[in-house]
């Protein structure tokens, strides 16, 4: 099973679900962060990391010994990352999405491919919990496809959580395309429920089940719970504001660490889940505080 | 003109909340939101709109079914299995890149231009604003900041204003290196935990790479003194100023429900920060 946590807006205690849910899973449980301009989960885990791979991505090397000057690499690339000038060929990698068009099409076959880091998937384990991060190199624009490579290491016998990014485009799709359940955690402030009308808007094309779990529920205002209710969305756990809570969050300790109590209340919303996914449609929950 | 982006690395940290203040406070600026996928300045600054237009980032590979004689070319040179086995493209796993087009022996591949979102001028509460809505799920995020910043500059030099107030995305990655490439000042906004301090050097990294001013902004302080000086050290470890620390403050909800900046909602503890932050920053940048 695959649970995506997103929420549209940043902030909004992503991170402190996951590693919590994922926590309480023990060795049924595997981790992946998938916020990879930010991967956070691992201050939470402290995992033991004993791989590192480096992430490419093919970019156009063009031999000029063999380049007859036709151009066609220019006119093939959507990403301004290769064009002809003179009797010269320049190329842009920092722009390349690594389509391969330029040297696939190239009529003198002179275009080769060379690499662009991305960045890094690191994998380990905390504790029982398999652990899986991306880490996008600092300057690197493009996180979809390192987030596909930390995608590629869902085990289909455990129970995947993906902490996403935030925001509602590419990254975040990228990340809860193929989930069995996505997890919204967002909280009742007008900024929460925008851009978490927003992201709901964008993952719904796929189709898969939702809840939402409120954090700091008793700030603001009743319309995030309103928009659940109308839009059926299940909330399957509030989370009030809690000087403890934010303060183990400051350490870098676990919500279930931090405040005990919720322990017992993350192992109910993981079966919550699983019985979601099993019996998808289930309407409005109203989730004790 | 003077172009100062606010960013963070991590979500939530205030970047909106800061710059809707900073705007208030500036009075004589053009706003420019470019967290374009998850946009909520307008929500403080309640935009009437002026102008706006349709934002087409790129294209979308359309397979014709009566022409296409599945010979497969295509979905072997896809690199973005954005083609299933029977022939039909996946708009959300399509990059836009073309070479099923090119490779297409039998021209079944159109290349339709895509709608990502909108972009608008307008007249706020906060004055006059670019902002824009990336449509749901879409790409080139990237683009459509610099094309929000673009005109951002254009409506700056017509109305003969000297400041623009730009409000970034959370991340490293693609909107905000469009936000802060090329700008004045950057101000990192971020927050005393692990998370954050985390994050901030990651934003720090970046846009000291474009080699930009940049000056620090540390919300909530009071949550974990003892982060804050920890941002402290690093900060000036890396003489990288820091403007100021805001004390958590209940008014900096409530003045968001209310629709207002924290500055013009009261004058209590996050207020007066965040008025003492903006002197020192407007100190710094001279028009």
């Amino acid at each position: 099973m695959v649970i995506a946590i997103a929420s549209g807006k940043g902030g909004t205690g992503k991170t402190t679900v996951a590693t919590s849910l994922a926590s309480v899973l023990g060795p049924n449980g595997r981790l992946l962060d998938c916020d990879v301009e930010e991967p956070n989960c691992h201050i939470f885990m402290n995992p033991e990391l004993d791989t590192s791979v480096a992430v490419n991505l093919p970019v156009p090397v063009v031999d000029m010994e063999k380049c007859s000057l036709c151009g066609k690499c220019g006119e093939v690339c959507r990403f301004s990352a290769i064009v002809l000038i003179g009797d010269e060929v320049l190329t842009f990698p920092e722009m390349c999405h690594g389509c391969g068009g330029c040297s696939l099409l190239c009529p003198e076959k002179a275009i080769a491919e060379g690499s662009r880091l991305l960045g890094v998937v690191e994998t380990g384990y905390s504790g029982a919990v398999e652990f899986v991060q991306g880490r996008l190199r600092v300057g690197e624009a493009m996180s979809p496809p390192l987030i596909k490579a930390v995608k590629e290491k869902i085990d289909p016998e455990k129970i995947n959580i993906l902490d996403a990014p935030p925001g509602a485009s590419c990254p975040v799709i990228t990340t809860v395309k193929g989930a069995d359940f996505i997890l919204m955690v967002t909280e009742p402030t007008p900024f929460g429920l925008h851009d978490l009308r927003i992201a709901v808007e964008a993952v719904s094309v796929l189709g898969a089940a939702m809840g939402v779990i409120l954090n700091r529920s008793d700030i603001g205002t009743g319309d995030v719970e309103r928009y659940c209710k109308e839009r059926s969305l299940p909330l399957l756990m509030k989370i009030p504001h809690d000087r403890t809570i934010a303060e183990g969050y400051a350490r870098g300790e676990l919500l279930i660490d931090a405040a005990p109590q919720y322990r017992e209340r993350f192992v109910d919303l993981s079966a919550h889940i699983a019985e979601l996914v099993r019996q998808p449609g289930e309407s409005y929950v109203e989730a004790a505080s | 003109m003077k172009e100062i982006v606010i960013i963070s690395g991590k979500g939530g940290t205030g970047k909106t909340t800061l710059t809707a203040s900073f705007a208030y406070l500036a009075r004589d600026n053009v706003l420019a939101d470019c967290d374009v996928d998850a946009a909520d300045l307008h929500l403080l600054a309640a935009p009437k709109v002026l102008h706006e237009e349709d934002f087409y980032g790129g294209v979308k590979a359309v397979i014709d079914p009566g022409r296409c004689t599945q010979c497969g070319l295509c979905t072997e040179a896809c690199r973005y299995a954005a083609i299933s086995d029977d022939y039909v493209v996946d708009p959300l796993s399509c990059e836009g890149c073309s070479v099923c087009f090119h490779v297409c022996p039998v021209d079944a591949v159109t290349l339709e231009e895509s709608l990502n979102g909108r972009w608008f001028i307008s007249e706020s509460r906060l004055g006059p604003m670019v902002h824009a809505e990336l449509r749901p799920g879409e790409e080139n995020s990237g683009k459509l900041v610099a094309l929000v910043r673009n005109q951002a500059k254009v409506l700056t030099g017509k109305s003969g204003k000297k400041l623009i107030l730009v409000d970034g995305a959370p991340g490293v990655g693609c909107p905000v290196i469009s936000s802060v490439t090329g700008a004045d000042r950057v101000v990192i906004v971020t927050e005393p935990t692990r998370s954050g301090i985390h994050d901030m050097l990651r934003a720090l990294e970046l846009v000291q790479g474009f080699n930009i001013p940049t000056s620090v902004v540390i919300n909530k302080y009071d949550i974990a003194p003892e982060m804050g000086e920890r941002i402290h050290r690093i900060c000036s470890e890396k003489q990288t100023v820091v403007l100021g620390s805001i004390p958590y403050d209940a008014a900096v909800t409530a003045a968001m429900v209310n629709g207002r900046s924290v500055v013009e909602f009261d004058d209590g503890d996050a207020s007066k920060a965040i008025v003492g932050i903006w002197e020192k920053l407007a100190e710094t940048v001279p028009s």
